[in-house]
């Protein structure tokens, strides 16, 4: 062991030595490395913010929720037994509030009813389109990470007597108010004037996905009044402990046949979603991103390696007579082989190294052009990307060291 | 030849006996040698001679372990090293024998101590020690203000000086020699002979391997060779053998 180290330290002395004499041919064989290393990390650093994006807006369900659906949150194949189905209704609520609050030992801490459609917003000269209409009651904060950075959420009273107040995402309220603040101010949806009260917090789109950012929310009775034609409804069900979701959801789907006034006979007529259920349809999804990713960029850092290897047998044929002289003077074939495995590693090793320097301003770069985007440069990946960095150095040196390390030393002394 | 600088030889160092060493080429086996039987003692001072094509290169790279026999024994201080493996006839090489080449053989890029000290390496010896032994032994060639030039930077003679420390650094019990003086102009050649004899007296063992008769004329010892057999072996040329090597013959 101490040889080995002995030897390693003499090699590494041995390798810098000869990359700093070859200086330009050195830094040309490790730009195929740094580029394959800058393309892993980048597309690693990808990876990581897509699946961190995927998590943020999955936190906008919240994961103590359990939403009562007509559909379920997954692929079905038999779409027409779920499309006759009643749709579910926001007067749901209350029954259940009641049958909830009846039993002692309930899972469940609240139903909130919910409708929503997507209608545009206006204010004085400026209009917003696409935005996610809700109608809820008072009740709603509790199920979500709604969050009034300017404002409050409606009250109970608001709630019950259906006020044209409603609470507005980041997005709506930066089109509609450049300059001012919103509150108190009344925005015009569908026609109807309703008073600002409450200004949600930034939370970032991710990927179109869902975010509370381009949204408005108001009482249920309001929402009814002007918008109920072409709604859709939900329930949400807030859960006492997350960790006993599966109880919570057949004590729920008891009750919502008790409400649907199910027969035992008969399945269910309605879906309980969750979280965990979207997340892991989209799961599948967002690993073959990841492989393909990876496995594109990995075809730019095998280049990389074969450059490596190249240079490493042109180097070997070079000083064909030099390692005959080594030999000559009792280099074992150990250290021959040694040797030119950690001028390859230490090439790779320093390619991997400027690599992750590029890799880490353009991240920087992207970070600020893009600030939505979840970039994530982590301590894993550094340490990942100097150990692939070492493996393609030892994966592209081994070929050529071990051709050096069995060369005729009478022959190798002999080549001009 | 001044018989008085002839010294006492010592004990057998290489003992070599009926050695045979065949080439296949293409479809056509040449034999480089067809029988030799040599022993050279410590502290001897011998070369082998002979026309292109008559083995001395094959012997040579034998007698320097980098090779091995086809049949054949070969002992060097005892051991038998015709069946040794190539990490074994590495060992040897590194501590018994000190090459020294016609084209001096030195790294281009290291300087004189780095090059001196590359033996040193390959014993596993530690980088203070090495620097010391380097140092010193380069001292003892006459070169201890060149330490740190890189061989570019030096004369042919002042290469194959630094050559000559680096076969010397790590002690071995012979000194191997292939045209030493053939890419040095006759001056500088006979600098390095004058060396070689000075390495003779302090006690070393010189195997010379040339063509030149003008060089062989300073060895003690000649070996003829031709087609791959011992022609002629020059013994009597004032070599007096010590009691114990006389007893073995």
């Amino acid at each position: 062991m101490k040889r080995f180290l002995y030897e390693l330290t003499e090699g590494w002395k041995i390798a810098t030595a000869q990359m700093r004499s070859n200086m330009t041919r050195s830094v040309l064989t490790a730009l195929g490395v740094i580029i394959g290393i800058v393309a892993v990390t980048l597309m690693g650093t990808a990876i990581n913010g897509i699946s961190t994006g995927f998590d943020k807006s999955m936190a906008v369900l919240g994961d103590d929720v359990l939403y009562v659906g007509q559909w379920p949150w997954k692929q079905v194949d038999d779409w027409w037994n779920y499309r006759d189905r009643k749709r579910i209704k926001t007067e749901y609520a209350e029954p259940l509030n009641r049958m909830i609050a009846a039993a002692p030992n309930s899972n469940l801490v609240v139903a909130v009813p919910t409708s929503n459609l997507i209608r545009s917003v206006k204010f004085a000269g400026n209009e917003v389109n696409n935005v996610y209409v809700m109608g809820t009651t008072s009740d709603f904060v509790s199920t979500s990470t709604i969050d009034c950075k300017e404002g409050r959420f409606f009250d109970e009273m608001e709630a019950r007597g259906g006020s044209n107040v409603c609470v507005i995402g980041y997005d709506v309220a930066d089109a509609l108010f450049p300059s001012e603040s919103p509150l108190n101010k009344s925005v015009l949806i569908n026609g109807q004037a309703f008073k600002v009260i409450g200004i949600n917090s930034r939370q970032g789109t991710f990927l179109g996905l869902f975010s509370w950012d381009s949204m408005v929310v108001m009482p249920l009775p309001a929402f009814n009044k002007y918008f109920s034609a072409k709604s859709e409804s939900d329930i949400r069900v807030k859960v006492k402990d997350k960790t006993r979701l599966a109880d919570a959801k057949d004590e729920l789907t008891g009750y919502m046949r008790r409400v649907r006034g199910l027969p035992p006979e008969k399945g269910d007529d309605f879906s309980i979603n969750e979280q965990q259920a979207f997340k892991s349809t989209l799961a599948p999804v967002k690993n073959s991103i990841a492989i393909a990713g990876l496995f594109i960029t990995g075809l730019s850092l095998f280049v990389g390696a074969i450059g490596i290897m190249n240079i490493t047998f042109v180097s070997v044929k070079e000083r064909t007579k030099e390692i005959g002289t080594r030999k000559a003077l009792g280099a074992r074939r150990r250290t021959i082989l040694l040797q030119f495995l950690i001028e390859s590693t230490a090439l790779c090793l320093l390619g991997g190294f400027i690599g992750l320097l590029f890799a880490y301003f353009l991240c920087l770069g992207i970070g600020k052009a893009f600030p939505d985007f979840p970039i994530h440069f982590s301590v894993g990946l550094v340490i990942a990307s100097m150990v692939v960095s070492v493996l393609t150095g030892l994966f592209s040196g081994f070929a050529p060291a071990w051709t050096a390390a069995r060369l005729d030393p009478v022959a190798a002394l002999r080549y001009e | 030849m001044n018989p008085d600088s002839v010294r006492p030889v010592g004990h057998i160092v290489i003992d070599i006996e009926n050695i045979t060493k065949d080439y296949v080429m293409g479809e056509e086996v040449v034999h480089a040698l067809r029988g030799v039987s040599l022993q050279i003692c410590g502290n001897e001072y011998i070369t082998i001679m002979g026309p292109s094509g008559s083995g001395k290169s094959t012997l040579m790279n034998m007698l320097g372990c980098l090779d091995t026999p086809t049949s054949g024994r070969y002992d060097f201080n005892g051991r038998n090293v015709a069946d040794m493996n190539d990490d074994d006839l590495a060992a040897i090489r590194n501590r018994e024998i000190g090459f020294v080449f016609q084209t001096f053989n030195l790294l281009p890029r290291s300087t004189s101590l780095r090059n001196v000290e590359l033996p040193l390496i390959y014993a596993g010896i530690d980088s203070e020690t090495r620097q010391e032994r380097a140092t010193q032994t380069l001292i003892d060639v006459g070169l201890g203000d060149r330490l740190h030039h890189k061989p570019n930077e030096l004369s042919g003679g002042q290469r194959q000086r630094v050559a000559i420390a680096r076969a010397l650094v790590n002690n071995p019990s012979i000194i191997l020699a292939d045209e030493p003086t053939g890419n040095l102009d006759s001056k500088t050649g006979e600098e390095i002979m004058a060396l070689f004899e000075d390495l003779y007296q302090r006690g070393n063992t010189i195997i010379l391997v040339t063509h030149e008769a003008d060089i062989a004329r300073h060895a003690r010892r000649r070996v003829y060779l031709r087609d791959g057999l011992i022609e002629n072996d020059d013994t009597a040329a004032g070599r007096k053998m010590a009691p114990a090597a006389v007893a073995h013959r």
